[in-house]
């Protein structure tokens, strides 16, 4: 770990002046201490902005929706059962990230502004355009059946590893920032971007600018009947996804009235589906109609290596959410979250042997 | 630079002088204040050999930052028995051969003590494999420990205490 200087300023103001370039935020430090350990992140001044009043709260809205601090935690935003009740999918893919551990630790800023877990990323010796711009991308002829198969670009091909980012992005979540020229918001779907030519510009984010909320409009909350995290990983726990898929629906009688569909794991940013959304609107419950809306969602999918297998196994999964979705919201969260392990279960029976 | 910071640990207030920001709540625990319980095992938040609980929260002392945790409480594996008296996840620990080696076996005790205080676990073995999937055990252990789990859980139960951690 690099030397750097501490402040820990005490009001958002102070923070925001205090965040001159070179330094970086720490809330949790899950990711950052992690970063700084391996020599990725090296900043010259931390700004600890664990202190900061008011942005550890979770206040509801007069139209039915919320606003989250953007130091709430993890595992309080997970077991708010109002807030579960209400945006159910974002709690499960909440409690599929990480371990209980980190979960404590996490604060829903930092798992915003979380970067990727390639492995070239993390690897101070290998050549990577988004740590160290121009030196070439060696996940392209590296391992990389886990990295993009939408939005990457020859210069670039990392994923997005957020879990909660998928069904935020999907219920139209706003970010709330400050910085040297006030406050703003934009929609989540903003936040990210995708690599192109500058993939090391990861974020819409203006220099000094700090998230300081997020909220979920109460109009998001109609889904809350029928709303699944799906997630598929190399082990049943603790483990990012190779590819997720949060599934929403409304409907009327029998039909969809209206849908969202994100996909995780797939992308340098969480991927709201809209092509499918439009397929599902109108459309039935049925295996034939959820995998047409999965085809739309990856209809601009290519392999950014050798991992082609993740084109189909991503349409497999919205189809298999939107399944689960359609069946409806659990009444009691799975005892694997996010897990297709746990849909299939019988209650009782355990898939470990 | 120089920081002074204060921590309760197992419950004594102290006063530590920080002369540089880099050091983790690990490193602090094992190498300044002479508490070795808590194990480095990856030291990149893991493996869970780590695991203390801060405001009785159970987190990775290895990936927080001493300097940012000024002014909190502390529970290490040194503070868990009651003197003499273990603690009933420490019993259930060793009545069910929750370890091997031992190594990851403070990190194990501490989160599953956490784990219980939390309560989303219920009496569902596969909800707490779940829940202590940040705590990894090299000698493959697991069966112990989530009997060790259960059977901790059920004394807090049936003693009607709600502070297992």
């Amino acid at each position: 770990m690099n030397r750097f200087d501490y402040i820990r300023p005490s009001s958002v103001a102070e923070a925001i002046e205090a965040a001159i370039p070179g330094s970086a935020l720490l809330a949790g430090g899950t990711n950052l201490v992690d970063l700084m350990k391996a020599g990725v992140a090296r900043p010259t001044r931390v700004v600890d902005i664990t202190r900061l009043p008011g942005l550890d709260r979770i206040e509801w809205l007069g139209d039915g929706g919320v606003r989250i601090g953007a130091l709430v935690r993890n595992s309080d935003l997970a077991h708010d059962s109002r807030f579960a009740r209400a945006f159910p999918a974002v709690a499960e893919a909440v409690l599929s990230g990480a371990s209980p551990q980190l979960r404590n630790a996490a604060r829903l800023g930092g798992n915003l502004m979380q970067r990727t877990r390639c492995a070239y990323f993390l690897d101070t010796a290998s050549a990577c355009n988004r740590r160290r711009p121009g030196s070439g991308c060696d996940a392209r002829d590296g391992e990389n059946r886990q990295l993009a198969v939408l939005g990457w670009s020859e210069h670039c091909i990392a994923t997005h590893p957020s879990d909660v980012c998928v069904p935020l992005v999907a219920l139209d979540a706003m970010v709330e920032v400050a910085g040297p020229n006030g406050v703003r918001d934009f929609p989540l779907d903003g936040l990210h971007r995708l690599p192109n030519a500058t993939p090391e510009h990861e974020t819409n984010l203006a220099p000094g600018e700090i998230i300081v909320g997020l909220r979920i409009p109460g109009d998001a909350v109609r889904y809350r009947d029928h709303s699944r995290y799906l997630k598929l990983r190399e082990r049943t726990s603790f483990a990012f996804a190779l590819v997720s898929a949060a599934a929403a629906l409304e409907f009327d009688g029998d039909r969809i009235r209206s849908a969202r569909v994100a996909l995780g794991g797939v992308a340098a940013k969480p991927w709201r589906a809209l092509d499918a959304e439009n397929v599902l609107s109108g459309a039935t419950i049925s295996e034939e109609s959820f995998y047409r809306a999965a085809a739309a969602a990856l209809a601009g999918a290519a392999p950014s290596g050798d991992n082609e297998f993740k084109i189909e196994l991503a349409r497999r999964l919205v189809q298999r959410a939107l399944l689960v979705a359609a069946a409806g919201t659990p009444d009691v969260m799975p005892a694997l979250p996010a897990s297709p392990f746990s849909v299939e279960m019988r209650v009782g029976e355990s898939h470990v042997a | 630079m120089s920081l002074c910071i204060r921590l309760i640990i197992n419950g004594e207030p102290r006063e530590i002088a920080l002369d540089d920001p880099r050091i983790t709540l690990l490193d602090l625990l094992r190498e300044r204040l002479a508490l070795t319980g808590a194990k480095k095992g990856c030291d990149r938040g893991q493996c869970g050999a780590c695991t203390v609980h801060v405001e009785g929260r159970r987190i990775n002392a290895c990936l927080a930052l001493a300097a940012s945790l000024d002014g909190a409480s502390i529970v290490t594996i040194e503070g868990l028995a009651q003197g003499e008296i273990l603690h009933p996840v420490q019993a259930a620990f060793i009545a069910h051969d929750g370890l091997q080696c031992g190594f990851c076996t403070p990190g194990q005790i501490m989160s599953a003590a956490a784990l219980i205080a939390e309560g989303h676990a219920g009496n569902d073995p596969e909800r707490i494999r779940e829940l202590m999937s940040g705590n990894l055990c090299r000698c493959g252990a697991y069966k112990g420990i989530t009997e060790a789990v259960l059977e901790a859980q059920k004394t807090f139960a049936s003693a009607g205490r709600k502070d297992a951690a």
